[in-house]
C-alpha cells in the first residue's frame, strides 16, 4: 500500500526524522492558509499522487499552466495562482500512464536552499533476508540508472535484526555520503530513526530521493516515499486510514475487499486461478495459444463459494472478457467449492461467454460431479493444455 | 530414499484444531503420515472435535508434544498476526523440520524468524507454501496426494499448484517422484532451491529434477550458477524447468509476495537464460513440464 507524501512526512516527524515544514491542501484558501503558516520567502507547491515524476510531469489542461506538479513560489499571490491552476486537472508522469492522475491534494512546503542532493532507501532485501539501506552520492536522480551505468556509486548495507540498529551502522552510511562531523552525527541518528519507522510500521520500501544537505549544512529528507506490507496492515490502522482510495483501480480495490488478487490485463480472456504461479503460468500459456489474459486472479487458498461469485463479477464487469478460463488445482483449495462457487456465480449472474472449467486435485471427482448435474454449459477440460485450447476455440468460434 | 521426509518421520500439527489444519491433518493422516500429536495452546489434554483426529493427542506446547511423542516434524496452520510466534516456538523446541503453510505472514516478522534460524537446529520450509510430499510414506502441508506416483523425479517450486502440474505430468508418463517439495512465494523464506536441489544431488534414488521457479528475485539465477559449480564436480542429473510469468507486466505484484518484476530485476527472460545456462531443459509450456523431462531422459 502507498501513501501520499505529505501522509509520509507527517510519519518522519513523529520519528524525529527532519522534513521541512509544510501543510497538505486541499482547497486555494487551504493552500493560501497553509502558505501564511510557513516563513517563506520561498514556498514549494507539490501535487499529491501516487506516482514518482511529479516535477518533470505536465498538466493535461493548458490552463493549469507549463510547469510541472512540483512548484516554487515566490509569494503567497503565486501559491494561490499554482494552487487554482493545479487542483482538479490532470497530471501526466513517465509513471501516471498516458490517462495521468486527477490532482484533489497538494502540499504546500518550506522552500530548501539545498547544497547536495543525496540519495538513500531502505528495503527487506530478500539476498540477505534483512532490513537493507541503500545510500548514493548521486541524489535526485534515477537511482535505477544509477546503479546499472555506475554501480559503484551505490552503497548497500543490511542490519541484523538480532541486533538493531547500531552506531556504526550510522558512520558506514555516512562515510559512504561523504559527510562529516556534525552531519555524521546526524545522520547517525538519522538512520536509528529511519530504521525504526521501517520496522515498527512494517514498510517493504522506504525511498528517500533527494535526501538534502542545505546550504545552512543540515540534513533534511525532502521527498519520501513509502510502500507498506500488505500482509502487515492488520495491525496498523493508523496507516490503513491513509489510504486513498481515488489513487487505486476501482476493480482493485473490489477485488481486495475479497481477499483476491487481481490484476487487470488487456486481453479479452478472464482466468480465474487459484495459486499465484498457476494463474501466470495459465496467462503464459494462453498466450502460447494465441489469445491474450484479460487478468490475473488468484483466489488464493481457502476460497468460499462467495469468494468465487466475486471473482467471477470482477472478471465480468471488464467488458473486453469474451471467454472465462477457470482453472483450479486443489491443495488448499477443494474443488468441490470452487464447483459450489461457479455454479452460483453463473446462475445469478447469466453468463454468456464460453466458459471452461478445468479442476484437478483435492475433491475433485465430487467438484467435477457438482458441474455435470448443475446442468449448465460448462466446458469440462482435462488438463493446463487442453484448458488453453478449449477456451480460445470457443471465443474464436463465438466471434466467428 | 527420498529427501526430508520419509515413513519414519513423526509429524504433529501447530494449529490442528482450526479449520485448515483439521481439513489438511486429516488429509495427511489418511495418506498415511504419522501424525503423531497436535498443538493448540489452552487445549492441551483435551480430544480434538473431529472424529477422525479424536485420537490425535493434544498439547499445549511444541515443547511438551516433541517431548512425549518424539517429533521429527510439525505442520504449521496457525493463522498469519501469531504464524511467526509459532514458528519460533518450533524452532525453540528444536524441531528438526518446520513446514509453514500459512499465507500473509509481514515479511517483517519473517526477518526475525531467518535471523533465528542462523545457528538453530531446525529447517524451515515456506512459509507460504504447499509443503511436500514423499510418495506413498509422508505429506506435511497441503498437495494432494491422489496425483502422486512413487519414481525418480526429485521437484522443486516456488508455485504451489504448479508443483502439482509438475506432479501430475510426471506420474502421467510413468516416471513417478521422490519428493515434492513448495519452497513458497514469500521473499522472505527458510529454503531455498539451492538446499533443496543439493538435496535430490546427493539423494541416489533421485534421477532427475524438475524446478519450476516464477518472475521476482533472483533465487534461480542463483541456484543456476550452483548446478554449474556442482557439475564441474561432476555432480548432476538431468533437468527440465519453467518459469512462471513471462506474460506478466513489470511493476504488478503477481499475488505471490515475492512475483514482482521490480528495477528491472527478476525478470522471466534473465531466469530462462540462467537456467539453459546450468543445462536445464525448459519446458515451453507448464503443460509439457512432463513431456520435456522425457526427451531430456531420452537424448
Amino acid at each position: 500500500m502507498n501513501i501520499h507524501e505529505y501522509q509520509a512526512k507527517e510519519l518522519y516527524r513523529q520519528y524525529g526524522i527532519p522534513t521541512p515544514n509544510g501543510f497538505a491542501a486541499f482547497s486555494v484558501d487551504e493552500a493560501v492558509e497553509a502558505a501564511r503558516k510557513l516563513p517563506g520567502p520561498v514556498w514549494v507547491v507539490k501535487a499529491q499522487i501516487h506516482a514518482g515524476g511529479r516535477g518533470k510531469g505536465a498538466f493535461k489542461e493548458k490552463d493549469a499552466g507549463e510547469k510541472g506538479g512540483v512548484r516554487l513560489a515566490k509569494s503567497i499571490d503565486e501559491v494561490k495562482q499554482f494552487a487554482g491552476q493545479m487542483l482538479g486537472k490532470t497530471l501526466v508522469t513517465v509513471q501516471t500512464g498516458p490517462a495521468g492522475r486527477q490532482v484533489n491534494r497538494l502540499y504546500v512546503e518550506d522552500g530548501s536552499a539545498i547544497d547536495r542532493e543525496l540519495y538513500l532507501s531502505a528495503l527487506v532485501d530478500r539476498a540477505s533476508s534483512r532490513v537493507s539501506f541503500i545510500a548514493s552520492q548521486a541524489g535526485g536522480m534515477n537511482i535505477e540508472d544509477v546503479a546499472h551505468d555506475t554501480p559503484e556509486k551505490i552503497y548497500t548495507m543490511s542490519i541484523d535484526p538480532a541486533t538493531g540498529f547500531q552506531p556504526f551502522h550510522g558512520r558506514k552510511i555516512a562515510f559512504a555520503l561523504g559527510l562529516k562531523g556534525d552531519q555524521a552525527k546526524a545522520c547517525g541518528k538519522l538512520i536509528e530513526n529511519l530504521y525504526r519507522m521501517v520496522v515498527e510500521k512494517d514498510m517493504s520500501l522506504l525511498e528517500i530521493n533527494p535526501l538534502v544537505v542545505t546550504k545552512d549544512g543540515k540534513l533534511i529528507c525532502l521527498d519520501g516515499k513509502m510502500d507498506f506490507d500488505s500482509n502487515a496492515l492488520f495491525r496498523h490502522p493508523e496507516i490503513v486510514a491513509l489510504r486513498d482510495l481515488g489513487e487505486e483501480d476501482p476493480a482493485e480495490i473490489e477485488a481486495s475487499k475479497h481477499d483476491l488478487a487481481f490484476i487487470k490485463l488487456d486481453g479479452n480472456i478472464g482466468c480465474l486461478v487459484n495459486g499465484a504461479g498457476l494463474a501466470m503460468a495459465t496467462m503464459d500459456i494462453i498466450k502460447l495459444f494465441g489469445a491474450e489474459p484479460a487478468n490475473f486472479l488468484d483466489v488464493g487458498g481457502g476460497a468460499s463459494k462467495e469468494k468465487v461469485q466475486a471473482a467471477f463479477k470482477l472478471i465480468l464487469s471488464d467488458p473486453a472478457v469474451e471467454g472465462i478460463l477457470v482453472n483450479i488445482f486443489g491443495g488448499i483449495m477443494r474443488c468441490d467449492i470452487i464447483a459450489d462457487g461457479v455454479i452460483a456465480a453463473a446462475r445469478e449472474m447469466d453468463i454468456k461467454v464460453p466458459l471452461v472449467v478445468r479442476l484437478e486435485g483435492t475433491n475433485v471427482e465430487l467438484g467435477k460431479k457438482i458441474l455435470r448435474e448443475s446442468g449448465l454449459k460448462v466446458v469440462p477440460a482435462d488438463d493446463l493444455a487442453d484448458a488453453a485450447r478449449k477456451i480460445t476455440g470457443e471465443v474464436k468460434k463465438a466471434a466467428a | 530414499m527420498a529427501i526430508l521426509i520419509d515413513k519414519t518421520t513423526k509429524v504433529i500439527c501447530q494449529g490442528i484444531t482450526g479449520s485448515q489444519g483439521t481439513f489438511h491433518t486429516k488429509q495427511a493422516k489418511a495418506y498415511g503420515t504419522q501424525i503423531v500429536g497436535g498443538v493448540t495452546p489452552g487445549k492441551g489434554g483435551t480430544k480434538h472435535p473431529d472424529a477422525e483426529l479424536a485420537d490425535v493427542p493434544l498439547f499445549d506446547s511444541v515443547e511438551e508434544a516433541v517431548k512425549v511423542t518424539g517429533a521429527t516434524a510439525s505442520s504449521v496452520y496457525v493463522p498469519p498476526p501469531f504464524a511467526a510466534d509459532a514458528i519460533l516456538e518450533a524452532i525453540d523446541a528444536q524441531v528438526p523440520l518446520i513446514v509453514c503453510i500459512t499465507e500473509g505472514i509481514p515479511v517483517m516478522d519473517m526477518v526475525r524468524v531467518k535471523r533465528a534460524l542462523d545457528g538453530s537446529k531446525s529447517r524451515l520450509l515456506g512459509p507460504n507454501c504447499p509443503g511436500l510430499l514423499t510418495p506413498n510414506e509422508c505429506k506435511i502441508g497441503i498437495m494432494p496426494g491422489n496425483i502422486f506416483k512413487h519414481g525418480s523425479v526429485g521437484i522443486v517450486s516456488r508455485s504451489g499448484t504448479l508443483t502439482y502440474e509438475a506432479v501430475k505430468q510426471t506420474t502421467d508418463v510413468g516416471l513417478g517422484q521422490t519428493t515434492a517439495v513448495g519452497i513458497g512465494g514469500d521473499p522472505v523464506k527458510g529454503t531455498e532451491f539451492i538446499d533443496v536441489l543439493d538435496l535430490f544431488l546427493s539423494d541416489p534414488e533421485t534421477k532427475s529434477i524438475i524446478m519450476i521457479g516464477e518472475i521476482g528475485g533472483s533465487a534461480e539465477e542463483e541456484a543456476s550458477e550452483y548446478l554449474v559449480r556442482e557439475a564441474k564436480k561432476g555432480r548432476r542429473k538431468p533437468m527440465a524447468g519453467f518459469i512462471a510469468g513471462v506474460t506478466a507486466p513489470p511493476g504488478r505484484r503477481m499475488g505471490h509476495a515475492g512475483a514482482i518484476i521490480s528495477g528491472g530485476k527478476g525478470k522471466a527472460e534473465d531466469k530462462l537464460e540462467a537456467m539453459r545456462a546450468a543445462g536445464i531443459a525448459i519446458s515451453p509450456s507448464p503443460a509439457a513440464l512432463g513431456q520435456t523431462l522425457m526427451e531430456v531422459l531420452r537424448s
